[in-house]
C-alpha cells in the first residue's frame, strides 16, 4: 500500500512561512494556505477565529499572495490556496488563478463553489456525506488530482472521534472514481488519522493544525508528527 | 432543468458549500411543485385569511403628508405586526411537506424570528432562531416575544453581532443539521431557491395594494414606495407593479447600509449581489439606528433590478427616519417599524403625486431603542 497523503491547513500570516517549513519537515505532504474571508460559511470557531486576527493583521489577497510565494521558496510541496468565492470574485477569477499559480500554488480549494459552478476553474472539487451518486461523480469527473471527501455534515472543527459517515461516503466514492479520496473535517489526532487511513488515502486536518500553529512551529511539529505516524501505522 | 429563476442577470446562484446542494435541489422540486398546486395554495389562503389576517387594507395618510395622496400599505397589521409572516407561513408549510420537524431562522429587527416562532407553534415544530447580541439589546421585546412563543434564541456574539452573523450562525446550523432542518431564510436573499421563494410569498403584498389603490383611486399609483434591508417587503411591494411602466418603484436604504446605492459586485450568504464590500471582497459592516436593514447586502433581484433600471434605490438617514417615525405616530395614530420610517421619509418627498407606501411594520418593538436614543429612556 503506498505511503498516505497529510494535507495540512495553516491560515496566511506573516510567520505563515516558517510555520509551513516545520510542518513539511514533521511529514506533511501538501500544505493549504487560507486566505482570510470575513464570512467563512464553512467554517467552525477556531478558523474563522484564526480568520479574524488574520484580516486585523493586514492579510489582504496581496499580502497573501506575498505569503505563499514566501512559503514557495522554503518548500517544494504542493501548495493549495483556499478561500472564498468573494475574494474571487472582488479580485478577478482568472487573474487571482493566474497570480496565485505564479506564486506557487498548485491547485486551488473554493470551499463555497459547488461543482457545477464555474466548471472552467480547474479546483480540488469537495464531496459530502449528503451529495448524491450523481454529484460525486459530477466532482470526480471535474476534480484537480484529488477529490476532498468532507467526512461530516458539519463545518471544519476538531471532534472526539472520526465520524461514522466518512466509511459509506468513502465506498461510494471509490465505486464512481480512481481519484486519489482525501478526508477532512474533524480529523485532528494521529488516532483519527490512522482510523481514516483505513478508509481514505490521505487526510487534510486543518483545525487542529491551526490551533497547534499559534503556539509555535515545535507545537505544529509535533501535532504533525503525531499525525503522521497515525497515517504510516 | 428547473423551472425556478436561480440567477438575476449577473447576480443569484448559489455560492454554498457543496453538504448543502442537495438540500437546496429538494427544496427547489418541492417548491416548483407547490407553487402550482391547488391544495397548496389554498392551505396557505385559509391560514392568511383565519389566521395571519390578510388582506390588510391601505389607509390614506392625509395629516402625514397634505400636499399629495400618500397610501400606506398596512402589513403592520398583520398578526405578529409585520409582512415577515407572510414567508414564515408559506415556508413552514414547504417545511411539513419536506418532512422536516426542525426549523432555524436568522432575525435582525426580531420580526422574522417572532413570525417564524409563530408559524413553528401553531404547527408545533421546533424553533431555533439565531440573533445578534447587539440586536438582542436593541430588540428586547422581540427576544422575549419568541421565547414565550417557545422558541430558543441562540445569540451570536462574533463580528458585528448583527443580523450578518447571525444568517452566517444560522447557515453553520443549516450545514450541520440539513438533513432534519429547514431553514426558514427570513428575506429575498440567499443561495436559489430562496430569492424566487420569498419573492412569491410575499408577492401578495403588492398584489393587494394593486387591486386596492385602483379601486379608491381609480388609477395606479405614480409612484410606489419601499424599504430595503434584504429586500423582501420591497420585492413583495414591487413585483406586480414591475410591467406597470409608468410606475415608479423606488427602495429606500438606510444611509448606512446602502448595498445598492454604494455597494460592488460581491458573494455573501451564498449569493452574488451588490454589498458593502471593500476592493478585496472583504464584507464590510453596515451601520442603521433600524436593526432590519442592518446588513451589508441584498436580495439579488434588487441588484438586478437597479442595474435594468426598473427600479429607483435612494438612501434615507437615521435622523430622517426617526423624524418619519415621529411625524406618523403624531398625524395618523399609526406607530411605524423603524424599517418602514425609511420608506414614509422618502414617500413625503419623491417627486410623485400618489404614492403607495409599504408600511412593512408596527415600532412597538423599537420604542426602548428610539427613546434611549433621544435621551428618554427611564
Amino acid at each position: 500500500m503506498s505511503r498516505k497523503t497529510l494535507v495540512v491547513y495553516l491560515m496566511a500570516m506573516p510567520d505563515t512561512p516558517e510555520l509551513v517549513e516545520a510542518a513539511v519537515g514533521a511529514g506533511a505532504d501538501a500544505i493549504e494556505v487560507g486566505f482570510p474571508f470575513s464570512d467563512p460559511l464553512a467554517d467552525g470557531p477556531v478558523i474563522r477565529r484564526a480568520g479574524e486576527r488574520a484580516l486585523a493583521a493586514g492579510m489582504r489577497v496581496g499580502r497573501c499572495l506575498e505569503v505563499l510565494a514566501q512559503i514557495r521558496e522554503r518548500v517544494d510541496v504542493p501548495l493549495i490556496p483556499m478561500t472564498y468565492a468573494s475574494i474571487y470574485d472582488a479580485y478577478g477569477w482568472a487573474e487571482l488563478e493566474r497570480e496565485a499559480r505564479s506564486a506557487g500554488a498548485t491547485s486551488f480549494i473554493v470551499p463555497d463553489l459547488p461543482t457545477d459552478v464555474r466548471t472552467d476553474f480547474k479546483r480540488i472539487q469537495m464531496v459530502a456525506p449528503t451529495s448524491t451518486d450523481e454529484r460525486l461523480r459530477l466532482a470526480a469527473d471535474a476534480t484537480d488530482g484529488w477529490l476532498y471527501l468532507v467526512t461530516v455534515t458539519g463545518t471544519t472543527g476538531a471532534r472526539a472521534a472520526l465520524a461514522p459517515t466518512l466509511a459509506p461516503l468513502a465506498e461510494r466514492s471509490r465505486r464512481v472514481t480512481d481519484a486519489p479520496l482525501y478526508a477532512g473535517f474533524g480529523i485532528s489526532t494521529g488516532e483519527h488519522a490512522r482510523a481514516a487511513a483505513e478508509l481514505v488515502d490521505g487526510v487534510a486536518v486543518g483545525t487542529r493544525a491551526v490551533e497547534a500553529a499559534e503556539d509555535g512551529p515545535r507545537a505544529l511539529a509535533t501535532l504533525v508528527a503525531d499525525l503522521r505516524s497515525g497515517l504510516d501505522a | 432543468m428547473t423551472t425556478v429563476t436561480r440567477t438575476f442577470g449577473d447576480y443569484g446562484g448559489r455560492y454554498v458549500p457543496e453538504t448543502l446542494i442537495p438540500a437546496l435541489d429538494e427544496l427547489e422540486s418541492a417548491w416548483e411543485q407547490l407553487r402550482d398546486d391547488d391544495a397548496f395554495k389554498a392551505e396557505l389562503r385559509e391560514l392568511q385569511a383565519t389566521y395571519a389576517g390578510r388582506p390588510t387594507p391601505i389607509t390614506r395618510a392625509a395629516r402625514f403628508a397634505p400636499d399629495r395622496r400618500v397610501y400606506l400599505k398596512r402589513e403592520d397589521l398583520m398578526h405578529t405586526g409585520a409582512h415577515k409572516l407572510n414567508n414564515a407561513l408559506g415556508q413552514v408549510l414547504i417545511a411539513q411537506r419536506l418532512g422536516k420537524q426542525r426549523i432555524i431562522a436568522e432575525t435582525g429587527a426580531g420580526q422574522h424570528g417572532v413570525a417564524t416562532a409563530t408559524v413553528c407553534a401553531r404547527f408545533g415544530l421546533e424553533c431555533i432562531v439565531y440573533m445578534g447580541s447587539e440586536d438582542m439589546r436593541r430588540q428586547a421585546p422581540n427576544v422575549e416575544r419568541m421565547r414565550l412563543l417557545g422558541a430558543e434564541v441562540r445569540a451570536v456574539e462574533f463580528g458585528t453581532k448583527t443580523l450578518k452573523e447571525a444568517t452566517s450562525e444560522a447557515i453553520r446550523d443549516w450545514i450541520a443539521n440539513v438533513e432534519t432542518t429547514h431553514y426558514v431564510i427570513g428575506s429575498c436573499v440567499g443561495p436559489a431557491p430562496y430569492p424566487e421563494l420569498v419573492r412569491e410569498l410575499q408577492r401578495v403584498i403588492g398584489r393587494e395594494a394593486r387591486a386596492q389603490i385602483l379601486e379608491v383611486e381609480g388609477r395606479l399609483p405614480d409612484a410606489v414606495v419601499a424599504c430595503v434591508g434584504g429586500g423582501s417587503n420591497a420585492i413583495g411591494m414591487f413585483y406586480d407593479f414591475i410591467p406597470d411602466e409608468g410606475v415608479r418603484l423606488i427602495g429606500v436604504e438606510a444611509a448606512g447600509a446602502a448595498s445598492l446605492g454604494t455597494g460592488r459586485g460581491g458573494v455573501l450568504h451564498g449569493a452574488r449581489s451588490s454589498l458593502l464590500a471593500d476592493a478585496d471582497g472583504q464584507i464590510m459592516d453596515a451601520h442603521s439606528i433600524s436593526a432590519g436593514l442592518d446588513y451589508p447586502g441584498v436580495g439579488p433581484e434588487h441588484a438586478w433590478l437597479r442595474d435594468s433600471g426598473r427600479a429607483e434605490y435612494v438612501p434615507c438617514t437615521d435622523e430622517e427616519a426617526l423624524a418619519s417615525f415621529h411625524r406618523l405616530c403624531e398625524t395618523e395614530g399609526i406607530v411605524p417599524a423603524l424599517e418602514s420610517s425609511h420608506a414614509l421619509a422618502r414617500a413625503l418627498d419623491c417627486d410623485a403625486e400618489l404614492v403607495l407606501v409599504c408600511l412593512s411594520g408596527r415600532g412597538d418593538k423599537d420604542l426602548a431603542e428610539v427613546f434611549r436614543r433621544e435621551g428618554r429612556g427611564e
